[in-house]
């Protein structure tokens, strides 16, 4: 019995564990059936779903950023040019403690206090995930030191960009402008042109002049290339590219030489000057003093060169010939006597008595010349070669304020001159309209007379002055400045001459008319003229005429002394000219902020320009014009 | 000369199973090699290493009687249960889970000694009632089990609790006990799951959870199946050949050398590669469930059903979670992922599962 139990349950207990085993040999086979049925579910029927997917993560369109075109001056040298240099950009977003960072960067690789306040401008200024650079111009050595650590810095990386340089530093930068990163504003106007796409991977954009105004020129067409990413998002490989277009080369009608004359004649002051050839409207100096480097604003400029930049009494980034309105003073004269000529209310002959005032009819107020005493018997001709203030109240008086108006707007004051750059003001010339709607005033015959001389309401900008002196030079045909001269088609090499937009050859005054205005310029220059240090020793005949406007309005009765004045209520100096006279060459408009005497201040700034310009002579020593401004004859 | 030292290699081992566990470790190899990015040896030659290691584990096992390893069953089952209490004591912290237990000369994870201990020690204790455990055998079993899983999941490392558990559930279902009992403890489990559910770690759930729906956190806890199926299901019938895996070579997939190198295979070598694998895995259960029902003593068979179970429980798992059906648990995949621990446990115990099937004659006789 016993050991037949023993035999039957050892027996029983194999059979069970066989059928276990049998239970257990359907379930595996059912669960490789069911892995397999998910294998060939995915493998199979959503191979290509999951292929796309494998394709989408593996494959990235980077952007690739197109050369900027090259900013030339119409000799060709090399205003913006592109350098490559490696730069060591943060993304912020990538990294726990920017600060403690920073400090760990400091150690392997020199950090400045500039940079690190720059970094943090830049942070300010942007979003977490944008890369950002903290040190620009790194060199091999502190590429391969940084290489060797970059374990240690995730969210660190070294990247080779191109950079904008300005190799002429603050030479004409009004002119040529900067680039600066794309902030929010730019953003949208990239968005609202519909050039997204072309602006994917570029963070720099041309922001004042030349680089702003010519920035579709400049930047190109971006390129792409598909690379193959790890998760890690580096690239691995390339697998296709599109090479960018490289922006067009720009040629200006700036003559560098020219330029650099034109603002070292300046000396110490501060003011602007505009040079025009009055056949075509090139203009090939355009200053604006003081100026600035806008290499500082390349890769992001830091705040304390901002503060500096911008606080500054001085302005120097004011463009003061675009943007400086200033009251035209005498230099409207010669206009003034178009006018009168054009529309017959004097003529050439017609002669005043200067007592050394004028006085309206029924008013006491007496509006004085600047000479004492007057300049006695004064025709058209002598009323501008010196400057008389008697004549031409006399002469706005009977013009009226609206011919004023008028015939000052067809030589293009009171609104922009169109430059092809951007930022111009439009200056002002009055109108009763005007000052109704400006002042809730009705006009007064003494406001007329005021606008008479330049003085009053009237305010121009030292490029509508140069616009319209070149107007005159050019046989009174409207000349429009630009600064572009040529494109230069990146592809081809090609260049295509600029091509102003309307053009007309029809003059707006009789040639007669103007003839009798322009030999009385000329005048301005010779002994007894206002301006006659200009024109002394000259082998080239010059047209000018001087003008001075005032900082601080004068009392009835009170008397300009600069001795007692501080140097920044001193008069500004201003001086319309061109030469050769009798073939004109170049025109110039000249101001010259707290330098008093047009003829003075001013006339040397324009001798050297044109001695460089016609005859190709280079000042001996820069002719610096005392700052003191000597009494002379020629008070305007 | 040669043949007496091949003679010697190849006492006691299984001829069919060593021939599928030889094509399975080559293949296992091969993937290593790409999963570790190709051009570099580093990782495949530490995977050797770990090999020859866990084959001579394996030739150990083959040459030790049953008899004897009956009789160390039950101390090598409370020395485990004494170090898994060291652990959860004195336990090593890595990656957030106390696994490793400083023994002053090397650490050790006793929860891989539980993968064999448990089983042996309860197919020990089945064994020593020759006429059939009976429910009450069946209960102090499942304490057996119980205990060591319990210590393990705290850990916590759900894959290998669950590897254990599954080791010894084996030997309770294979001694026999009635599908009534085992069909109202499955109810029972299924009723305790809302209980259950608030005792898991935060991650433990969401692992569940990502299963049900992989994209709600794509870059999170999803990402790893996410990616995994991704590389799956574009290598397509035939793969993108060895090395050309874009979503392996780029880093796509997560732990692809461990845990998900099935994703790097299955993308590589396409769903003919997975159906080579799963034949070479059924050839080697088909052949231990043989050695189960040939072998002599209810020890011996109890211990090679549940280690061939066991080992098609590991394959099965991580099949299913690198494909997506079941939830993530670090589980490696049997003899092709990259890492030595799990290699020597699953090698020695088919190191048991060899002397199992080249002694039954020595014990009829």
């Amino acid at each position: 019995m016993i050991v037949g139990q023993a035999l039957r349950d050892p027996q029983r207990e194999l059979t069970v564990f066989r059928n276990r085993l049998m239970v257990a040999g359907v379930a595996i086979l059912a669960a490789f059936a069911l892995l397999l049925a998910r294998f060939v579910w995915l493998q199979v029927v959503q191979r290509e779903y999951y292929h796309t997917l494998a394709e989408a993560n593996r494959i990235s369109v980077v952007p690739v950023v197109p050369n900027r075109g090259l900013i030339l001056d119409r000799n060709g040298t090399v205003l913006a040019a592109n350098y490559s240099a490696y730069t060591l950009e943060i993304t912020p977003s990538r990294v726990q403690n920017v600060d403690r960072a920073i400090d760990e960067l400091a150690k392997v690789i020199e950090v400045s206090a500039r940079d690190r306040r720059r970094f943090r401008k830049l942070q300010e200024e942007s979003k977490n995930f944008e890369s950002l650079p903290i040190r620009t111009r790194l060199t091999e050595e502190e590429v391969a030191r940084f290489a060797v650590n970059r374990f240690r810095f995730p969210g660190f990386e070294i990247k080779a960009r191109l950079f904008r340089s300005y190799p002429q530093g603050e030479i004409a930068s009004h002119a040529i402008g900067y680039i600066g990163r794309i902030n929010d504003a730019d953003l949208k106007r990239i968005d609202a042109e519909g050039l997204g796409t072309n602006y994917k991977g570029t963070d720099h954009i041309g922001k004042l002049g030349i680089e702003g105004a010519y920035e579709n020129e400049l930047h190109g067409v971006t390129g792409s290339e598909q690379v193959e990413i790890d998760a890690g998002g580096r690239a691995i490989r390339s697998l296709a590219r599109t090479e960018p277009q490289s922006g067009n080369n720009l040629v200006v009608t700036l003559d560098l030489p020219l330029q650099k004359i034109a603002e070292e004649a300046f000396g110490d002051y501060n003011g602007a000057l505009v040079a025009i050839d009055p056949h075509n409207g090139d203009v090939l100096a355009l200053v604006s003093r003081p100026d600035f480097d806008p290499n500082l604003f390349v890769d992001g400029i830091d705040p304390q060169n901002w503060d500096a930049l911008n606080n500054s009494p001085d302005k120097p980034l004011n463009d003061r010939a675009l943007r400086g309105q200033y009251p035209p003073g005498s230099t409207i004269k010669p206009f003034m006597a178009l006018a009168a000529l054009e529309l017959h209310k004097r003529s050439p002959q017609f002669t005043i008595s200067d007592p050394g005032y004028f006085t309206l009819a029924g008013v006491q107020h007496r509006y004085r010349d600047w000479k004492k005493g007057g300049h006695g018997m004064v025709d058209m001709h002598r009323a501008i070669a010196v400057s008389c203030d008697t004549y031409f109240y006399g002469l706005a008086n009977d013009l009226g304020i609206d011919a004023i108006h008028d015939f000052l707007g067809r030589f293009g004051f009171g609104s922009p001159t169109g430059i092809d750059i951007e930022g111009e003001l439009p200056g002002l010339v009055p109108s009763p309209e005007w000052k109704v709607q400006r002042f809730r005033q009705k006009w007064y015959a003494g406001d007329t007379v005021s606008v008479g001389i330049g003085q009053g309401y009237l305010l121009t900008t030292p490029m509508q002055l140069a616009a319209a002196v070149a107007t005159l030079a050019n046989g009174g045909v409207p000349v429009r400045p630009h600064l572009l001269k040529a494109v230069q088609d990146a592809k081809t090499q090609e260049l295509h001459p600029y091509v102003p937009a309307e053009r007309t050859d029809t003059p707006i005054v009789k040639p007669g008319n103007l003839a009798i205005v322009l030999s009385a310029m000329v005048d301005v220059t010779r002994p007894g003229g206002t301006a006659a240090q200009l024109g002394a020793g000259a082998p080239y005949s010059i047209a000018a005429k001087t003008g001075t406007a005032q900082v601080v309005g004068m009392k009835q009765g009170e008397r300009y002394d600069e001795k007692r004045m501080k140097r920044e209520h001193w008069d500004h100096a201003l001086l319309i000219a061109f030469a050769p006279a009798d073939d004109p060459k170049l025109a110039l408009a000249i101001l010259v902020e707290n330098g008093q005497h047009g003829g003075s201040t001013a006339g040397p700034i324009a001798r050297a320009v044109f001695d460089y310009f016609l005859l190709g002579k280079k000042p001996a020593k820069p002719p610096a014009p005392a700052p003191e401004g000597t009494p002379d004859q020629e008070h305007d | 000369m040669i043949s007496r030292i091949f003679d010697f290699l190849a006492r006691r081992i299984d001829g069919p199973l060593m021939a599928a566990l030889a094509l399975t470790l080559a293949l296992g190899l091969v993937v290593v090699y790409s999963a570790s990015g190709g051009g570099s040896f580093e990782r495949v030659g530490s995977q050797a290493r770990n090999l020859a290691l866990a084959l001579c584990a394996l030739w150990v096992f083959a040459q030790v009687h049953p008899q004897t390893l009956m009789r160390v069953a039950l101390p090598a089952y409370l020395a485990g249960l004494a170090l898994l209490v060291g652990v959860a004591l004195f336990g090593d912290v890595r990656n957030g889970a106390r696994r490793w237990l400083n023994l002053g000369f090397t650490t050790v994870q006793p929860s891989e000694i539980m993968k064999i201990a448990v089983p042996l020690a309860i197919a020990w204790y089945f064994h020593r009632h020759e006429e059939g455990p009976r429910l009450r055998d069946f209960a102090l079993a499942g304490v057996m089990v119980a205990v060591p899983v319990a210590l393990i999941a705290r850990q916590p490392d759900l894959g290998t609790a669950l590897l254990v558990f599954a080791s010894g559930f084996y030997v309770i279902f294979l001694g026999g006990l009635s599908w009534k009992v085992l069909l109202s403890l499955a109810a029972a489990a299924g009723a305790a799951v809302p209980f259950v559910w608030p005792m898991l770690h935060d991650y433990q759930r969401q692992r569940i959870l990502t299963l049900l729906d992989p994209m709600e956190d794509p870059l999170g806890s999803g990402y790893h199946i996410i990616q995994s199926t991704i590389a799956i299901g574009s290598g397509g019938i035939l793969g993108k050949g060895w090395l050309n895996g874009t979503q392996a070579q780029l880093d796509f997939v997560p732990e692809r050398s461990t845990d998900f190198i099935l994703a790097v295979f299955g993308e590589e070598f396409g769903l003919v590669g997975i159906a080579v694998l799963c034949a070479l895995y059924l050839l080697i259960i088909v052949r231990g469930l043989m050695i189960a029902a040939n072998a002599s003593t209810a020890f011996a068979r109890l211990t090679a059903g549940a280690i061939t179970l066991t080992f098609f429980t590991y394959a099965f798992v991580n099949m299913g979670m690198v494909s997506g059906i079941l939830p993530v648990v670090g589980v490696p995949l049997p003899m092709v992922s990259y890492g030595g621990t799990a290699l020597l446990s699953v090698l020695a115990g088919f190191g048991i599962l060899m002397s199992i099937a080249t002694h039954k004659q020595l014990v009829s006789s």
